[in-house]
């Protein structure tokens, strides 16, 4: 008995940072992702041309917390066939694998919690992948017929598309030269550019990936609300079910971050060597000055008292995060924090475009079909991204043979990606070309 | 039960594996059912290799209602049978009882009835759109839909009162002339439209996913389409050009041009295009109509209590969803001896088996969503 | 200390699990409690720094080959396969062969240190930095090392890949 308190003591001494960074996660990362959702509705009605949620809160900022309130005390019903054990098993399994995979990210130089892990982006990514258990037993265990077959449309999606983004992934790290998020961030600083920019059919291949194996529109078959109610979601209510929501947003998190961090410069501003571009520098302050000033230039037109003073606190807090972010600039004894700081903001601007993205594609598509969606993965992503590894290997190769660096390196890039969208649109060519006789007799769903 | 034999050597297969077909049901509670359709479906894997229509969850027993009510007091009933085209509704019951009564509504009551009809037509398809856009994934033109929508029922609303079950027309003629601005108000939704409609062949029309989940699915070949029954835009995709404005012109629809649009292949694709362009042509009718509104009475000399000769008439107009039929016997007394009524949605459900076999789960609901159906309509 | 306890916690998970998995009648039991083993194993192999291991052990067997897995359960039908359980007579192969296995692995642990250079080497602990980067290791020894077998490899994973696929396309 002793021995394991001394273990335990040990381990606490030796790990009591990133367990409290662990803990902040986790208690921070359900509100967080209140708020995305709250954001992809708000996107979602200004594309609609409606107004979303306006009633908690002024302009619905308290939504996420009245969802998060009733979700809770919902009763939660568990089905009477269902496998109870798995049935409970499986939505703590998707979030325990989304949240277990932000330990491995980086969101800027300062903030990480497993740091310098030698295997970096492959944690997060293998990690990321396992949520998909929770979806498959979750799936198996309701013993209803959507639900199983939404579980066998995602399992079937993620074995196919992990294949793409894994590829996509290895063009990144091709220019890295390695797997640790630190050093793939310094490699892009060492460049110069970003490798978005030196492998853009990668990027791409990864994107449309990363929106397959998140299950997201127009990719989100699992779920499709038309067809299958909810997908594997069917028989969660209450806490279940919002365990698989924050699972399905942390997970969004979690691709739109290793994308940022392999693709778009991590935690880098844009043009990072660039040193007559350092005004750049002050875009992140000036931008929270104006969330601020909007703000309280709608606080006037607030109905009631709260709601007002709620609008002031919300610019108040602009106006701090401002001043946070433009202190190392001007106060030299914070200077030290500047990469921190604003690299921090970089990382989360660059991962909220790319989620806005996401949601932008949700709200313009129509849904994919399942044998569209295999044949897309399996005729086009995956071979183009595995030709594209090949070109970028040899685009690779001649720069060095060249002695290219950093933006010189796209003078071999650049006809690589070329070669692979030439090589894309003549896929999709002969895809269409063959089509119209696939469609009387489309193949087997699951080949 | 032709597909049987065909499938036999494959189900073998499927036992040797254990893997069973599944019965899967769709419905009544399912949210692209478009309300209580229930849908039994024999899959194998997500192939639709069997199905049946399963209604009357709706039913509410319109018809046998009608022989317990005088003629005025059933025609309100009729608008809660397609709701969201009631005024069609109300149009095709009046001018089957003037059939009847063998009197004709003024001029001016025919063109406000068109102008109303027409309008009608336009919301029904933009509500089709809407929920069928929304069935294959594309949330956003529901929306855009609605907003449309929203205008054609403000002029409902200040025409008659109603939004949705209008009973906008009585037997005769209208009960109320046109509201001073109404050719105003048309002409604005119509002017505005044009654009509008651009904006969701923008997001729809050329989209490489939504041909692909348009193209070839659901195909109804012409012959099938006649055999079945179907009628409206359903038939019309199938390259059959058939509209009962033109075969048998009711209403004011003889004075104005307009073109039929028709489809070739028959497929969901097809029936999108002919819906919207059906859209495009309601709008010129419209346009047309405003220009130029007689004068004169709204209402035909009809008596306070309708007593019309014994006899038996069927009268049919183009609903937005096909062929809307009427058939009324009289017996002479204040209340119809029989009322039948044909309901375009019931029968081109027939054609659902056809067109499902061989697709995919996803693809039933396209078709479900093709073929715009209403409940109210199918159980009555 | 807190090595070793960590050790015992992984060991005894897939010890545990494994022994479950072969005992539960629910196929789908079964296959979650190999999940747990296949995890708790891959702790083991980052407790030992062997990070590349780890990760690729969660990547593919984990998150590739069990999914498949589960995903073959559930399209199988479940309650026909519980029938065949009985008419089973693998169990008394099984039984004898894992006592087997359990023997070899005794005698090798009991003769540890009885004869020189055989059994179960002790290592003695290396800091962890000085250990040389994990994947870099792998990869070096994978493609400077033993470069030709690893190609033989990957062309005979190839051509089982491209037999697999022809196979499943004469089906239709």
């Amino acid at each position: 008995m002793q021995a394991v308190t001394q273990a335990t003591l040990e381990f606490v001494k030796q790990y009591w940072a990133p367990l409290v960074c662990g803990l902040v996660i986790v208690g921070v990362l359900p509100l967080i992702v209140g708020y995305v959702v709250l954001v992809e509705r708000k996107i979602m009605a200004d594309m609609q041309a409606r107004l979303g949620p306006m009633r908690v809160g002024p302009h619905g900022l308290l939504q996420p917390i009245a969802d998060a309130v009733k979700l809770l005390i919902k009763e939660d019903i568990i089905p009477e066939d269902a496998d109870k054990l798995v049935f409970w098993l499986a939505p703590v399994l998707s979030v325990a694998a989304a949240l277990l995979a932000i330990a491995g990210l980086a969101i800027g130089p300062a903030f990480q919690i497993a740091k310098d892990v030698n295997i970096g982006i492959l944690f997060v990514v293998g990690v990321s992948a396992m949520g998909i258990f929770g979806i498959v037993l979750g799936g198996w265990a309701s013993n209803s017929h959507y639900s199983l077959i939404g579980a066998l449309r995602s399992s079937a999606q993620l074995v196919s598309y992990e294949t793409a983004a894994g590829m996509a992934l290895v063009c990144g790290l091709l220019f890295a030269g390695s797997l640790n998020i630190t050093s793939i961030v310094q490699a892009q600083y060492d460049q110069g550019v970003w490798f978005g920019l030196l492998a853009p059919v990668a990027f791409f291949t990864y994107l449309v990936a990363s929106i397959a194996e998140t299950n997201r529109a127009p990719f989100d078959l699992p779920e499709a609300e038309s067809e299958l109610v909810a997908g594997y979601m069917t028989e969660f209510s209450g806490f279940r079910w919002s365990l698989y929501f924050l699972a399905e947003y942390t997970n969004m998190i979690v691709v739109a971050s290793v994308a940022t961090t392999l693709f778009l410069g991590g935690w880098l501003r844009p043009f990072p060597r660039t040193t007559w571009l350092s005004f750049i520098d002050f875009f992140p302050p000036l931008l929270m000055v104006g969330i601020g000033v909007y703000c309280l230039m709608r606080t006037p037109k607030q109905p009631v008292r709260v709601q007002q003073t709620f609008m002031l606190a919300v610019a108040g807090l602009c106006f701090a995060v401002a001043l946070v972010l433009v202190a190392p600039m001007l106060v030299p004894a914070v200077k030290p924090l500047h990469d921190g700081i604003l690299g921090a903001f970089w990382f989360i601007f660059k991962v909220s475009l790319y989620i806005y993205f996401f949601m932008w594609l949700r709200f313009t598509l129509p849904r994919y079909r399942f044998d569209q969606l295999m044949r897309l993965g399996w005729h086009f992503l995956i071979p183009l991204s595995i030709i594209n590894v090949l070109l970028i290997g040899i685009a690779m190769i001649v720069g060095t043979y060249f002695h290219l660096q950093g933006w010189s390196l796209l003078l071999t890039t650049s006809p690589a990606s070329i070669i692979a969208l030439i090589i894309a649109l003549f896929i999709l060519a002969t895809e269409q070309k063959s089509e119209p006789q696939k469609s009387s007799a489309a193949p087997d769903s699951y080949a | 039960m032709a597909m049987d034999t065909t499938t036999d050597s494959r189900d073998k297969q499927q036992t040797l594996l254990g893997a069973d077909e599944l019965v899967l049901n769709m419905g009544p509670q399912h949210p692209s059912t478009h309300g209580v359709l229930r849908v039994k479906l024999k899959l194998d894997g997500e192939r639709v290799i069997g199905s049946e229509c399963m209604i009357g969850y709706l039913h509410r027993g319109v018809e046998k209602i009608a022989e317990h009510r005088t003629y005025q007091q059933f025609a309100p009933y009729v608008d809660r049978m397609d709701y969201v085209a009631a005024v069609s509704n109300g149009l095709g019951y009046c001018e089957a009882i003037e059939k009847l009564l063998m009197v004709e509504a003024p001029p001016r009551a025919k063109v406000i009835r068109t102008i109303l009809t027409e309008l009608q037509r336009i919301a029904s398809h933009l509500l089709w759109l809407g929920t069928h856009a929304l069935d294959i994934g594309a949330l956003t033109p529901l929306f855009y839909c609605f907003r449309e929508r929203e205008e054609i029922l403000k002029i409902f609303e200040k025409y008659c009162g109603a939004r949705l079950t209008t009973h906008a027309f009585r037997i005769g003629g209208l009960q109320y002339d046109a509201y001073d601005t109404l050719e105003k108000d048309v002409e604005r939704f119509c002017k505005a439209f044009e654009p509008r409609i651009k904006d969701y062949e923008d997001l729809l029309t050329q989209n490489r996913i939504w041909l692909g989940r348009t193209k070839g699915v659901g195909i109804l070949t012409a012959a099938d389409a006649i055999a079945l029954g179907a009628t409206g835009p359903v038939l019309r995709a199938s390259g059959v050009k058939w509209d009962i404005r033109k075969a048998m012109p009711y209403a004011a629809y003889d004075q104005y041009k307009f073109e039929i649009p028709v489809g070739s292949t028959g497929d969901t694709y097809d029936r999108y295009m002919v819906r919207m362009e059906e859209m495009r042509q309601s709008r010129l009718i419209c346009l047309q109509a405003i220009e130029n509104i007689p004068t004169g009475p709204i209402l035909a000399k009809v008596g306070k209590v309708l007593k019309p000769p014994p006899g038996e008439v069927y009268h049919a107009i183009e609903a937005p969803k096909g062929e809307l039929g009427y058939y009324v016997i009289s017996d002479g007394t204040v209340q119809p001896y029989r009322v039948r009524i044909r309901p375009p949605s019931f029968v081109n459900l027939q054609a659902f088996d056809k067109m499902a076999r061989g697709h995919l789960v996803a693809d039933v609901v396209a078709i479900i969503g093709t073929l715009d159906i209403v409940l109210g309509e199918v159980d009555r | 200390m807190l090595d070793q306890v960590i050790f015992y916690f992984f060991a005894a998970i897939a010890v545990i699990s494994a022994i479950l998995t072969v005992t539960r009648r629910n196929v789908v039991h079964s296959a979650i409690f190999l999940i747990t083993a296949l995890l708790a194993t891959a702790g083991i192999f980052l407790q030992l720094r062997a990070e590349f291991l780890f990760i690729v052990q969660i990547i593919l067997y984990v998150g590739g080959i069990m999914v498949l897995f589960v995903f073959v359960i559930m399209l199988v039908n479940l309650d026909v396969a519980v029938r065949q359980l009985r008419f089973a007579r693998q169990k008394w192969v099984a039984l004898l062969i894992s006592l087997a296995l359990a023997a070899q692995v005794g005698l090798m642990l009991w003769s540890t240190g009885k004869m020189p250079g055989q059994g179960v080497p002790v290592l003695a602990a290396v800091p962890a930095d000085k250990l040389p980067l994990n994947s870099e290791a792998v990869a070096k020894s994978l493609f400077e090392t033993y470069l030709l077998p690893f190609e033989i490899a990957s062309v005979l994973l190839l051509v089982a890949m491209i037999g697999a696929v022809v196979m499943a396309k004469k089906r239709t």
